[in-house]
């Protein structure tokens, strides 16, 4: 199955709407909030002292548990915002125009800038307890995983068949039971694909969650993360590679007891069966379904669960609506009251801030490190595109190297690449590299994985009659490249780069610094800057280091990606 | 006290259109259900008939008019009022049991209750067996009896049939309907009155106790048909024959070319509003061939060459309006026939046809002479298409708009009249060389 495209691509022409504004003033007005009570609430937090973590190789299951904990908890919390507002956006054409953008430019928003400003908040929340980290890092996950499954739960709302929902509603069933019966059903099997990809995502944020420190205030929870954090810090090679082995365990065991199962369970949700792929298998399904004791046990559930559902939460039919412009006057007035307020109030926030502390020549500076960022991204991701285009091509066009190859390219994007960090550090460190250079490669190490199995996935979609055509007469070499091979999966190659291109920018606020025990290699760029005042606990300075980076991420979704993502799909889509 | 189940009352559905005007869609529509009958809707595509179903099943609410249910003015999905769908619309995920059992549940019955009725309703439809089975490992005639069993077992008073059909192939079609005739002549549904829609014409004669016939664009009714006919019907009754040859008359009786866009009632049609029917220059010049053979020799009785041809009236109503609207053709009475020009068209070879109808085009489409022109007057011969699209979208709805643009720009490019480029999305008067 295919990704969905990880930007709002709804729309021709215009790259900024007013509600675009509105949604970007919110956001600012936000994080400016955010980072003005994280300033005060600062000092007093100082001294938290929190469990030491040691590099015991014995202690690692029980971290690794810790951690995946984390990462459950956060699921199920992403799971909630995107049954709330993904619902609420998709069903309400009022808040539709606010959430869409709102959701499109959160996306947007380095996930590493979210944990710098929101941890002292969280810490006010539970002063002086582990209670507040825990928050934090749980949020930090959060924000790595809600939005794209938000997105994804969105789009899939607003294409259920048309006589779905006729029929829904033709046989009286409530909001309730439509929502649990139709959308979520149908919606089912992209989002638990979507939650894969936010589960493998979130790995990466982990690994920094755990550890951190803003200004004075280090936290370090137990768990993998901050493990890892404690063996670069010691410069202990050996417990790095625990660790590596430990994540390849515990992913392989929740791919097997959580994620197959959910996927081959959710295949009867799929509207369309796709022509020739055999349907997703998995040995912990089968035994939970042979198995006659967990029947008896999910059957009461499973009677509750229908009770739940025929429950009546609200009383008949929704009345049909009026196909004339009905405007709902005083809803649309407060409506648009409640968000001229936010927005003013945002917009003091920023307009304050910005007087306040931000002077000119930050700005210039903030915004030259970004196009430094900038240009490493672009070269990176043609040299990916370069790379992994032809051999996702070659391995696309051979089944049996496709069914091998896939499951391992997306293994790797699973994987945190912060783990091979300090592998790449001392590397150049002994080669005296140039680390503007060499510790460019990082930002994409983690993400390039994506170009390749779309790719891949592209490629292995080209129908058999198309390439059959193509043998037919001759077409070869080049020709083959440039009429066949690359229309073909020019739509997929799209989804991935969008996808590579956005994590990279996540990416950089760890790769353009790194270190290895007293060892620290620092380039110039913007991922580099936040990443040194979250060091400093200098808040303006982060927020400005955030803003242009969510600027820089947005401004090229709309005005390069999104414009070259819609014409390919209408140029090269198949079938 | 009268025995109506159903009462509609000079209904009246406008869609709000791109310039802010109003497209009519329907308009004073009256209509009784009473207990025992089967009414068939019977139009072309376009003539409204499945939006009046779905405002008879509360799925929105016509612009003016009533509609009145038991006495009860229909506001929202009434409690009484069950649909087949055409595409079936059963829910993937859900057993054929589930699926039946959704309306029951919706109903907030006892588990027990909706179990056994359910069961029933399996039972008498002819599901037995497939009870666990998923949509997807069923044969389209077996989904559709998901489709009614799922209708019925709510018990509603009436079934809403929106071409429940027309989606099945001949045979299967066939089995369906003789199947559902029989349970209701056997009085073992337990339904009242039966709506239909559908715009294949023997499929009306053959179920319906009067069939109401639709105009197109708006929809109007323009005939009331009673089908007295005892049931089972037999499609070689010479009466059932006769009726049937009727409405073809009645739906090929305007003279007219193309229904027209109205852009107002009573508004004088202007040249370009018309709203084109999507049919290929191939199939156009296959059905010239045809007709100039034998046995027709130029002229052919219309449901005579629909049943030879296996082509629907819905599908042979389009490709004949072309052919009359650019004078290939004439059409009266029931049946097609050749015109001079038509005969020259079949007889020439490729370069010439092309000429005729590009002289065919052009004199008698105003679209099509429109493009033409102001393609002539622009200095470099080039406009973009989005300036006929949003002259179009004035006249009739978005979705007919970009069809007329796609059959005016297959028969420009068929006759050489004018080039499209999808790319830069423009028309222009050069040819690729």
């Amino acid at each position: 199955m295919r990704l969905n495209v990880p930007i709002s691509v709804a729309g021709w022409g215009r790259f900024f709407t007013r509600w675009d504004v509105i949604a970007v003033l919110l956001i600012l007005g936000l994080l400016v909030f955010l980072a003005e009570a994280s300033r005060h609430l600062l000092q007093p937090l100082a001294e938290l002292q929190l469990q030491p973590v040691s590099l015991d190789p014995a202690n690692l299951p029980e971290y690794a548990a810790r951690t995946t904990l984390r990462m459950l908890i956060a699921m199920a919390l992403s799971l909630l915002f995107t049954f709330t507002y993904a619902t609420l956006a998709a069903k309400n054409k009022q808040a539709e125009r606010l959430l869409v953008p709102l959701l499109d430019i959160l996306q947007s928003v380095p996930i590493l800038g979210f944990i710098s400003i929101t941890i002292v908040f969280f810490m006010a929340l539970a002063p002086g307890r582990v209670l507040g980290a825990e928050f934090a890092a749980i949020f930090a996950i959060f924000t790595s995983q809600a939005w794209n499954m938000a997105f994804s739960f969105y789009q899939s709302l607003r294409t259920v068949p048309t006589e779905l929902v006729e029929a829904s509603r033709n046989f009286r069933l409530s909001p309730w039971m439509s929502f649990w019966r139709v959308d979520v059903p149908f919606a089912m099997p992209q989002l638990i694909w979507n939650m894969m990809m936010s589960m493998s995502g979130s790995w990466f944020f982990v690994v920094a969650s755990e550890a951190i420190s803003v200004g004075n205030t280090t936290i370090t929870l137990p768990g993998v993360g901050s493990y890892i954090a404690l063996a670069i810090e010691q410069r202990n090679l050996a417990a790095v590679g625990y660790a590596i082995a430990t994540m390849l365990i515990v992913i392989l065991i929740y791919d097997q007891l959580l994620f197959r199962p959910l996927v081959a369970w959710a295949d009867r949700f799929r509207f369309e069966q796709e022509p020739g792929v055999l349907p997703p298998d998995s040995w912990v399904l089968n035994v939970l379904r042979r198995s006659r004791i967990v029947d008896r046990l999910i059957r009461p559930f499973a009677s509750l669960w229908r009770r739940v559902l025929i429950a009546r939460w609200s009383k008949g039919a929704a009345p049909a609506k009026r196909e004339i412009r009905t405007q709902h006057g005083w809803i649309t007035f407060q409506w648009a009251a409640i968000v001229t307020v936010l927005a003013a109030v945002a917009l003091w926030q920023v307009a304050r801030f910005v007087v306040q502390d931000i002077t000119m020549s930050d700005v210039a500076t903030v915004l030259l490190l970004g196009l430094a960022t900038l240009s490493r991204i672009v070269v990176l991701i043609a040299l990916a595109t370069v790379i992994w285009v032809p051999i996702g091509v070659w391995v696309g066009t051979r089944p049996h190297v496709a069914n091998l190859v896939q499951p391992i390219a997306q293994f790797l994007a699973a994987f945190p690449a912060n783990l091979l960090f300090p592998i790449a550090v001392s590397a150049i460190v002994a080669f005296k590299l140039n680390p503007n250079i060499w510790l460019s490669p990082l930002m994409i190490l983690g993400t390039q994985w994506y170009i390749l199995f779309n790719v891949v996935a592209g490629a292995s979609a080209i129908p058999a009659e198309l390439r059959s055509a193509g043998a037919n007469f001759r077409v070869r070499g080049w020709l083959w490249w440039r009429r066949i091979a690359l229309p073909a999966v020019l739509p997929f190659y799209l989804t991935g780069a969008i996808t590579a291109s956005g994590g990279s920018w996540n990416a950089s606020i760890v790769a353009e610094v790194a270190s290895w025990g007293n060892e620290h290699l620092e380039a110039q760029g913007l991922g580099a800057y936040i990443a040194q005042q979250t060091e400093a606990g200098d808040f303006h300075r982060i927020v400005l280091g955030i803003a242009v980076m969510s600027l820089f991420v947005v401004l090229i979704n709309r005005t390069f990606w999104r414009p070259l993502y819609l014409y390919a799909e209408r140029k090269f889509r198949l079938g | 006290m009268s025995t109506a189940l159903l009462d509609i009352h000079a209904l009246r559905q406008t869609f709000p259109r791109a310039d802010g005007g109003e497209l009519l869609v329907l308009d004073g529509v009256e209509l009784e259900l009473k207990q025992g009958q089967i009414v068939g809707l019977l139009g072309r595509t376009g003539s409204g008939k499945s939006t009046l179903l779905r405002l008879i099943a509360g799925l929105a609410q016509p612009s003016d008019g009533t509609i009145t249910y038991l006495g009860q003015p229909v506001v929202a999905p009434a409690p009484g009022i069950a649909m087949v769908f055409q595409g079936f619309a059963l829910f993937p995920w859900l057993t054929v049991l589930e699926n039946v059992q959704l309306g029951l549940e919706a109903l907030g019955l006892p588990e027990a209750e909706i179990r056994k009725r359910a069961l029933a309703g399996i039972d008498l439809i002819g599901l037995d067996g497939y009870e666990s089975a998923y949509p997807r490992e069923l044969s389209g005639g077996m989904r559709q009896r998901v489709g009614f069993a799922r209708a019925l077992v709510v018990h509603p008073n009436i079934l809403l049939m929106d071409e429940p059909f027309s989606a099945l192939d001949v045979l299967t079609a066939e089995t369906l309907r003789t199947d559902f005739l029989e349970l209701w002549g056997d009085g073992r549904l337990p339904i009242k009155g039966v709506i239909l829609v559908t715009h294949n014409i023997e499929e009306a004669v053959l179920m319906c106790d009067r069939i109401l016939l639709f105009s197109t664009n708006p929809g109007r009714i323009i005939r009331e048909i009673a089908v007295d006919l005892k049931q089972p019907r037999n499609r070689l009754d010479p009466q059932f024959h006769d009726l049937v040859e009727n409405i073809y008359v009645a739906m090929t009786a305007r003279t007219p070319a193309a229904p027209k866009a109205a852009t107002t009632a009573g508004a004088v049609a202007t040249s370009i509003d018309t709203i084109l029917p999507r049919v290929s220059a191939n199939l156009l010049s296959g059905l010239l061939e045809e007709l100039a053979a034998e046995p027709y020799n130029g002229k052919a009785d219309l449901p005579v060459i629909a049943d030879q041809l296996h082509m629907e009236a819905d599908d042979l109503f389009p490709v004949s309006d072309a052919l009359q609207m650019l004078h290939l053709v004439e059409i009266g009475g029931g049946d097609i026939k050749l015109t001079e020009t038509g005969k020259q068209f079949v007889d020439a070879a490729t370069d010439d046809r092309k000429k005729i109808f590009q002289r065919q085009l052009l004199s008698n489409v105003p679209l099509a002479a429109h493009i033409r022109r102001v393609l002539q007057e622009r200095a470099n011969h080039v406009a973009p298409k989005s300036r006929f699209f949003d002259e179009l979208e004035d006249h009739m709805s978005t979705d007919d708009a970009e069809e007329t643009l796609r059959s005016i720009t297959g028969w420009g490019r068929y006759a050489e009249a004018f080039a499209y480029d999808d790319d830069s999305q423009t028309f222009s008067l050069e040819n690729p060389t």
